[in-house]
């Protein structure tokens, strides 16, 4: 794509290459996939899904024509079901588990899940009611997969939520922080949307340290639920971050979902730190965008890298470049404080280190300089540690703790749910986890409350 | 929500779907699971004095790919002790008040016998009762099942009979193995039938294997033609079930059986005048968990509708339905090709060209690309073509405006004989 887009630099062709990559399935790609499917009993898939969407289920839905049934079907399960259709790491989990690998070709079980939702949305469909009121509140704080989630179940089971999101729209990453040629904002805001019309109140620009503080919460809610993600990419920590010409992955991918495409990056040649899925993001996007080159440095190898298969597919697809085992050590900077090279050295991975992965180390004297216009960083989030800890809760550097079984913090009040809780080391964080969490997190302040609740219906 | 339940012939059902009599049925275990997975009813696996079974049992048309396109199985009635049977349907019934249990019945054309049975069914509180004058193997060579249905006084005397001891509602179920399904249906009505239920299985042989020549299924090498059903019978049933709706002096209700397999097949059927429909194959071939879809596709497809009840729908196509000679001779429809859908797999073409009417020319335009047009002059508008094309919205078949007003074949003749 990367020679395809050089010359291509009108601002409509550039809108364009932010459009939604994949085309959705036709009706008769549908229907002989939905066909296909064996409509297993038990089956794998079911169990592969974080959510545990009875897939076999809202596939003979589409088959039989039932589209409402299978919309509904998905989107029980999964509060965020048509952001998942297109960024679950499928080969991973639902795809990965169909018995179909075994004897011909596994059930594009996203794509057919896409092809549902987006029936759901084009005809604007309502898909569930909010339960009656038991007398309840529950304050959320962020509106992202996680807090849309925990949101939704708890409506229909009658509570009065009011989610506090400090952003001007709601659906955290979903809406800002993914890709928009993989996920629309559109999407999101649908799910944000079939939220608001079980009668939640999200109230954006309201940030939690800022605009509201912890004591209101615990004084106005019957329970807190904190679901504020993880933070901004962390500094690099080396000489020349200041200049300009120096970008964080997440923020560049928010200003692109918001429409707004940086005419800088248009001919450059750009360098991206890390190797998780925010790089390969940051990457595609710097192409999109109309860098001439764009190379992914990464201190461990392929064989490391955290972004998921399909991910980095479409990456090399894109033609972005990798260089394995290399690290920036300093940025150079031209006349103007704008950065025009950079110093890397190249790495070796040695015995493993605390978390079990091989640790890169140095080669003394292999420095070299590569010449660059634009360095996008994306090695992980920060946590909102501050924030955290004026809730006063126990954390492992910035990890909020919690008791697996019913989401509770240190503060048997406040539930914490989604990449809040996201350990360090395992993996990529993923919506649908955070979309589980969310369920599990409303089920768990049901569970605490029905009693009681039941006693004031009586 | 729409309401989905049904009162047929006095019998109030939650939802339109029945299993129909067959190994769904068999025991009260399955019975159960049935109706904890949300079946509307059940039509207990036929009930008669003790037989033996064989095995196999079952073979199966594979229709390119798509499995049991058609489903043939060559068992007879319930093998387990009527006793057994009994106690079942009593302990079932008891746990699933609102849920229907319908006994199925054969044994010889005798008054007596079909008295005693009925009786025996009744105490245990079947719902109501089914006669299987269908069954078209085995039982048949007895004199029983097909062989009654075969007969249309065997068929009246015999719902006769089942009528004098019943006090419950009585179905009689046909057998498509017959010329004119109208008559042994009128014959039932006769009998004093409180409704019908159609079809049982087509006499059928599933193939013969290429290896052995043994026939599918076979038993210890030889085979006996068996009973076929599942999706390749429901037109044959659909049509059977339309012919006894539109007939005037038929009016009792008409229960559905016959490759129904989606809520959509359902739709059909009560359109075409079912006011309920039985399933068998389908539930064979996925579990009961089907009813699901069932259920739910129906209602969200009255919602749709804005109909409020599945009651509305029942024979409201029956009217549309008619003799060849009501049919318009004006009428004129021609096949249009949108070319910018088309993929030029040519199957239209060659379709139109060899067995048809060679009304679709394969042609170039002046950029040298292929092609289809058809000369609508002499498309007779058959289908074939549509029929035959592989892609949705390739080919339509259009209306043209009548440039004469409707003639049938009946109002032609009234004409000439006018003259
Ligand atoms: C670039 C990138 C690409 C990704 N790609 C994928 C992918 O392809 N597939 C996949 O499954 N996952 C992907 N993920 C991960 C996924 O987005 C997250 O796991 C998921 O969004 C977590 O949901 P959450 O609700 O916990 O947090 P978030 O989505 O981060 O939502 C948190 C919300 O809290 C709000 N908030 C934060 N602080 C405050 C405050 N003080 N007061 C009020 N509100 C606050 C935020 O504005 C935000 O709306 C990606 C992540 C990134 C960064
Ligand atoms: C294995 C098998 C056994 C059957 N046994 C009976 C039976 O005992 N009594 C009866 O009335 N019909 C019997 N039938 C016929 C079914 O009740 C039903 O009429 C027929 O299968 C058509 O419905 P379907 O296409 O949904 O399968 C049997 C069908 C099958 C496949
Ligand atoms: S495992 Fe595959 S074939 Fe089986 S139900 Fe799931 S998607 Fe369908
Ligand atoms: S389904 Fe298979 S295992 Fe079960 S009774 Fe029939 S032949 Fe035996
Ligand atoms: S059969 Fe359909 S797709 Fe094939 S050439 Fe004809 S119109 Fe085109």
């Amino acid at each position: 794509m990367g020679n395809l887009l050089k010359n291509l630099i009108a601002d409509d062709v550039l809108k364009q290459n932010f459009e939604e990559a994949k085309p959705s399935f036709n009706q008769q790609e549908a229907l002989d996939e939905a066909n296909r499917c064996l409509y297993c009993y038990d089956a794998p898939c079911i169990t592969a899904c974080p959510t545990g969407i009875d897939i076999p289920s809202f596939i003979k839905k589409i088959a039989s024509g039932n589209m409402k049934g299978s919309a509904t079907t998905i989107m029980e399960s999964n509060p965020v079901g048509a952001s998942c259709a297109r960024v679950c790491p499928t080969e991973e989990l639902c795809e990965g588990a169909c018995v179909l690998n075994h004897s011909t070709k596994a059930i594009p079980i996203g794509d057919l899940q896409r092809y549902a939702t987006d029936w759901a949305i084009k005809n604007e469909q309502v898909l569930f009611q909010a339960g009656k009121k038991n007398g309840k509140r529950v304050a959320i704080v962020g509106s992202g997969p996680a807090g849309l989630s925990t949101a939704r179940e708890l409506a229909r089971l009658g509570y009065e939520v009011t989610i506090f999101e400090k952003k001007n729209e709601a659906g955290g990453l979903d809406t800002f922080g993914i890709v928009p040629f993989r996920l629309p904002k559109e999407i999101a805001l649908w799910e944000v949307g079939q939220v608001e019309k079980l009668g939640v109140e999200i109230r954006t620009n309201m940030e939690l340290g800022k605009d509201i503080f912890a004591d209101e919460l615990f004084e106005n809610y019957d329970a807190v639920v904190l679901a504020i993600g993880m933070s901004k990419v962390p500094m690099l920590g080396i000489v020349g971050e200041e200049l300009s010409g120096i970008y964080d992955a997440i923020d560049l991918v928010e200003r692109t979902k918001e429409g707004h495409y940086d005419a800088g990056f248009r001919g450059k040649r750009v360098a991206v730190i890390g190797a998780g899925n925010t790089a390969i993001d940051g990457a595609t996007t710097s192409i999109r965008l109309g860098a001439e080159n764009v190379k992914i440095l990464y201190r461990r190898t392929e064989a490391e890298m955290t972004a998921y298969d399909f991910e980095y597919e479409f990456a090399k697809q894109d033609g972005v470049e990798f260089r394995w085992l290399t690290t920036p050590k300093r940025l150079i900077s031209d006349e103007e404080g704008h950065v025009k090279q950079m110093e890397c050295v190249k790495m070796e991975l040695r015995d493993s280190g605390k978390d079990g992965r091989r640790r890169p180390v140095e080669i003394t004297g292999s420095e070299f300089i590569m010449d660059v216009d634009i360095v996008v960083k994306a090695i992980g989030q920060t946590r909102h540690t501050k924030i955290i800890e004026s809730f006063g809760l126990e954390h492992d550097g910035g990890v909020v703790k919690v008791d697996p079984e019913s989401s509770i913090t240190s503060n048997p009040k406040v539930y914490a749910c989604g990449d809040v809780i996201f350990g360090k080391g395992v993996g990529e964080a993923m919506v649908v986890s955070a979309a589980q969490q969310g369920k599990e997190t409303a089920l768990s302040i049901h569970e605490r409350f029905n009693e009681s609740v039941k006693e004031i219906a009586l | 929500m729409a309401d989905i339940s049904i009162n047929f012939a006095g019998i109030k059902s939650p939802n339109p779907y029945w299993l129909a009599s067959a190994p769904p049925t068999n025991t009260g275990y399955q019975v159960q699971r049935a109706f904890e997975a949300g079946w509307g009813g059940a039509v207990w696996k036929t009930l008669g004095e003790p037989i033996l079974n064989v095995t196999s049992r079952f073979g199966a048309h594979h229709f390119n790919g798509q499995r049991v396109a058609g489903f043939n199985n060559i068992e007879l009635i319930s093998d387990r002790p009527l006793e057994v049977n009994l106690k079942e349907i009593y302990e079932t019934k008891k746990l699933y008040p609102d849920q229907v249990i319908i006994a199925s019945l054969m044994v010889e054309p005798e008054r007596e016998k079909w008295h005693e049975l009925v009786k025996k069914v009744q105490d245990v509180g079947v719902d109501g009762i089914e006669l299987n004058l269908g069954c078209p193997h085995g039982m048949s060579e007895r004199g029983m099942g097909s062989a009654i249905g075969q007969h249309p006084d065997l068929v009246e005397m015999t719902t006769m009979y089942a009528k004098e001891a019943a006090i419950v509602p009585v179905i009689t179920k046909l057998t498509p193995n017959i010329t004119d399904i109208r008559v042994t249906a009128k014959a039932a009505l006769q009998g004093g039938a409180d409704a019908v239920s159609m079809i049982n299985t087509i006499n059928s042989l599933i193939g013969v294997d290429l290896d052995t020549w043994n026939t599918i299924p076979n038993v210890n090498g030889k085979g006996a033609h068996g009973g076929y059903c599942g999706p390749a019978v429901k037109p044959i049933a659909l049509n059977m079930v339309g012919d006894c709706a539109r007939d005037p002096g038929f009016n009792i209700p008409i229960s559905g059986i016959g490759g129904v397999s989606t809520w959509q097949d359902t739709v059909e059927f009560m359109l075409m005048g079912a006011g309920g429909v039985q399933i068998c194959t389908a539930a064979m071939h996925h579990g009961f968990r089907i009813i699901d879809d069932l259920t739910e596709g129906l209602s969200n497809y009255l919602d749709e509708k804005g109909i409020a009840s599945v009651s509305e729908i029942i024979g409201a196509s029956v009217e549309k339905y008619t003799d060849w000679s009501n049919l318009d001779l004006n009428h004129k429809v021609v096949a249009r090709i949108n070319n910018d859908i088309c993929i030029n797999c040519n199957k239209c073409h060659i379709a139109c060209e060899d067995t048809s009417h060679q009304c679709i020319d394969m042609l170039k335009d002046e950029n040298g690309n292929n092609y289809l047009k058809v000369r609508e002059d002499d498309c007779v508008g058959c289908n074939l073509c549509s029929i035959v094309c592989p892609v949705d919205g390739a080919i339509d078949m259009i209306d043209l405006t009548p440039t004469e007003p409707p003639m049938s074949w009946n109002k032609r003749e009234a004409a000439i004989k006018m003259l």
